[in-house]
């Protein structure tokens, strides 16, 4: 974040770090939970959930900050946000920040009958 | 259980039915009633408004009789015995919500003070003529509990057996009064509180972990949860399977419904009431209900001066209809003859009932705005004996 | 296989508010983009926030999408008939006042159908919390039209556009004498929540109107697009003012919302009155249902 002038308590700050869990058999794909994350946490996924919708998937685990803005509006309980320590927001943001395409898994028909 | 005393007005009155109806709701144990006014039945709510305040219960004059039927069935399962009071066109706005009562199975009471009808009719004047409304009413199928007071004691009498027919089936109870009835003043004694039978809401044995709202353990009904107690059950309009959650499945109907039908067929032989003179060696018997009852005694007396054997079956119980002793009745008369005021209405099922065996069933048939003249039920015992 | 097998196992408990949901009953039926599933979870926020027994708050719904949300609910829930949602409640209420009793439903079975209702428990000023979620449409049957339906909106018995004019619901609330009348739309998550808690804290005719998404009719037929579209409409047209005249607020086909807390008074409630009243005429001999209700034991 950008500041015109270093706040005088800003070493005393701890920015509060997240770990987003999603019940992905829960969700219907309906994007708020994306549209909304002011930290763009997350993206709508290419995969599909037992029900044919996209669940959404995160994309910048090290930034969400547990706002609790994606558990609140999503519509079916299918997502909401821990507190995580800084270490394991570290570790978090090293290993899972690789987007799903990184293993782009089965052709989509395929994946649609399984 | 006993009665609670605080709702028991002991001692010998000068009443009419209207009240009596009323004193015998607070005898039972009645603490909350959800009313709307309407001639003939608003003496009774008017009694109540005056007594409840001085016994714990709650009255309260909604808006209209659908809210009224809706808050007795939301009372009722706080574990308050409920009821409402209305006469014909309010009986007709009920209906809806006496079928979510017969289908959550929600015990409670209706009395419906009849008038003539269709429609707004003669308000102030009897009738006889929602007789099989009160049975088939609401739609789908359900089973009901209907019941006929022939004068303000049995006002009285019949309220607490009303209420606990109400609570040990878990099914809305209709007390079909009528305007003559109810606004008859004759003595009622009304017993004291140790005298009074009365059956209390029963509540389940079972920790909120365990119970199942539509669960039966062999019994005709399921065991009943209070809101409020923990139970966090859930309970709808929608057909619904033992954990009251609504399914839609042609099974889950079959069990859901058979059951509403069952725990009162099955259980006919314990709550039909019938008063009956003379029936054997008959070869008529008048079958009446209500005001109708003690007009068709003097028929009958008037017909025996003339040689008739007559012989007399008053229906106390309306429904479930006694279809197996009209059944067995009918092998041995020649006839029934049924005086209602309506235009037939329960001969229709005297008819069913007596078909097989090939006896008749005769009506005498009444517009509604007086009772019969004695005479011509008497004409009609005579012409049926034949 | 596909990277969700990669997501971690996550149980259904562990969502925050598991403890007030029927998690037995997930996924539910409303329709992706419905706003009401996210009512519902601000709701069960409320509750776990409030610090209230949960074992005596109650919820009441009629029928319609709304109506589903008593099945829904991990509370004492009752799936009534159309319209009288606000009459049972009060029975609830009456038969045991220390009941907490929530009505949860829709535009069409609380102002339409139950419109008598309404108007006269907020009359009485009875002692109910009534969530109204408006999507100005009859969502469950098909898309009719509704009293609170805009003019010139689309419906399926108005097929060339509403020509009725619609409710101003805070505007009803108000006149018959709710004494907490508020409107948020989903979006407004934060202070939808927060005005669940407050509607929980007090008492009488609590009103709360929650514009909610309806994608699969009210979108779809006014070619609005999906739900969350019509969300974004909500982030760019929601105009707070709390406060402000109920007279003002009424909504027009896709116009600015005008959101907020509109009244929150203090004003004896049905029961109170009732007991006050008895005890001034009747003294002594007035015996007031207990608050743990009538129901008549050994």
């Amino acid at each position: 974040m950008k500041y015109w002038r270093k706040p005088l308590d800003f070493g005393d700050v701890k920015v509060p770090r997240g770990e987003v869990r999603i019940l992905v058999e829960r969700c219907k794909g309906c994007g708020f939970c994306v549209e909304y994350c002011p930290k763009d946490v997350l993206v709508m996924s290419e995969e599909f959930n037992k029900k044919g919708y996209h669940p959404p998937k995160v994309v910048k685990a090290g930034e969400c900050v547990n706002c609790n803005l994606c558990e609140m509006i999503c519509p079916d309980f299918a997502i909401f946000s821990v507190a995580v320590s800084d270490g394991d927001a570290a570790a978090a943001a090293g290993s899972s920040t690789q987007p799903a395409g990184a293993d782009p898994g089965p052709p989509e028909q395929e994946l649609r009958r399984a | 259980m006993k009665a609670d005393p605080a709702g028991v007005l002991t001692g010998v009155h000068y009443l009419d039915g209207d009240f009596a109806c009323g004193e015998g709701a607070m005898a039972a144990g009645c603490r909350f009633v959800a009313g709307y006014p309407i001639t003939p039945s608003t003496e009774v709510v008017e009694r109540i408004s005056r007594r409840f305040p001085l016994m714990g219960g709650t009255f309260i004059q909604m808006e209209d009789e659908l809210g009224s039927m809706a808050a007795v069935v939301g009372a009722s399962w706080t574990g308050t015995k409920s009821m409402t009071v209305t006469s014909g066109p309010g009986f007709s706005l009920m209906m809806e919500n006496i079928g979510l009562a017969a289908m959550m199975e929600t015990p409670c009471v209706v009395v419906n003070v009849q008038r003539a009808g269709p429609s707004t009719g003669l308000p102030t004047m009897v009738g006889q003529a929602d007789m099989m409304q009160a049975r088939w009413g609401s739609h789908g199928d359900y089973e009901v509990i209907a019941l006929s007071p022939q004068s303000p004691q049995e006002a009285f009498d019949l309220m607490i057996d009303a209420f606990n027919l109400a609570e040990i089936y878990r099914v809305p109870v209709l007390v079909m009064m009528d305007e003559c009835v109810g606004h008859m003043t004759e003595k009622v004694v009304i017993p004291p509180a140790e005298e009074i039978e009365v059956v209390p809401r029963s509540l389940t044995s079972q920790p909120p972990e365990s119970y199942l709202p539509y669960k039966v353990n062999g019994k005709p009904v399921p065991e009943f949860a209070r809101a409020g107690d923990g139970y966090k059950f859930h309970t709808t309009g929608l057909t619904h399977d033992e954990r009251g959650y609504p399914v839609m499945s042609k099974e889950c109907q079959e069990k859901c419904v058979s059951r509403l039908l069952e725990k009162i067929r099955q259980n006919v032989d314990q709550i039909v009431r019938l008063e009956e003179r003379e029936v054997d060696g008959a070869d008529v018997v008048v079958v009446a209900y209500g005001i109708t009852a003690r007009v068709a005694r003097i028929g009958v007396e008037l017909a025996k001066r003339q040689g008739a054997k007559v012989g007399f079956i008053r229906l106390i119980t309306v429904w479930p209809f006694p279809d197996r002793r009209i059944r067995a009745v009918a092998e041995k008369v020649k006839a029934f003859v049924v005086p209602e005021i309506n235009y037939g209405q329960m001969v229709l099922e005297v008819e069913r009932c007596a078909a097989k065996a090939g006896a008749d069933a005769v009506l005498v048939p009444h517009p509604g705005g007086g009772v019969h003249d004695p005479k011509r039920i008497c004409e009609a015992i005579l012409g049926a004996a034949k | 296989m596909s990277t969700l097998a990669e997501h971690p196992e996550v149980l259904p408990e562990e969502h925050p508010v598991a403890p007030y949901i029927r998690t037995d009953r997930m996924p539910h039926i409303w329709c992706p983009t419905c706003g009401i599933g996210t009512v519902v979870k601000c709701f069960a926020t409320a509750l776990a926030e409030s610090g209230l027994d949960l074992n005596k708050v109650s919820v009441v719904s009629g029928i319609g999408c709304t109506g589903r949300v008593a099945g829904y609910m991990k509370l004492d829930g009752f799936h009534t008939t159309h319209g009288r949602a606000i009459p049972f409640a009060t029975g609830l209420k009456l038969g045991r006042p220390e009941l907490l009793v929530t009505v949860f439903s829709g535009d069409g079975d609380l102002v339409g159908i139950g419109g008598n209702h309404f108007i006269h428990a907020a009359r009485r000023n009875m002692d109910l919390l009534v969530i109204l979620v408006n999507n100005f449409i009859y969502g469950m049957t098909g898309g009719q039209n509704a009293a609170t339906t805009p003019l010139t909106a689309k419906t399926s018995t108005m097929p060339y556009g509403n020509f009725e004019r619609a409710f101003n619901l805070p505007q009803l609330a108000a006149s018959c004498g709710a004494t907490y009348v508020a409107r948020w739309t989903c979006l407004h998550i934060r202070r939808l929540t927060k005005a669940f808690g407050e509607g929980l804290k007090r008492k009488g005719f609590r009103f709360i109107e929650v514009i909610a998404p309806c994608s699969t009719l009210y979108a779809r037929l006014n070619k609005l697009g999906s739900g969350l579209d019509l969300m974004r409409f909500y982030h760019d047209n929601a105009e707070i003012r709390h406060g402000a005249d109920t007279r003002e607020v009424g909504i027009a086909f896709q116009d600015r919302i005008v959101c907020g807390k509109f009244v929150d008074e203090e004003q004896p409630s049905f029961l109170e009155m009732m007991h006050e009243h008895y005890r001034k005429t009747l003294g002594s001999k007035y015996v007031p249902t207990p608050p743990e209700g009538g129901w008549l034991h050994e």
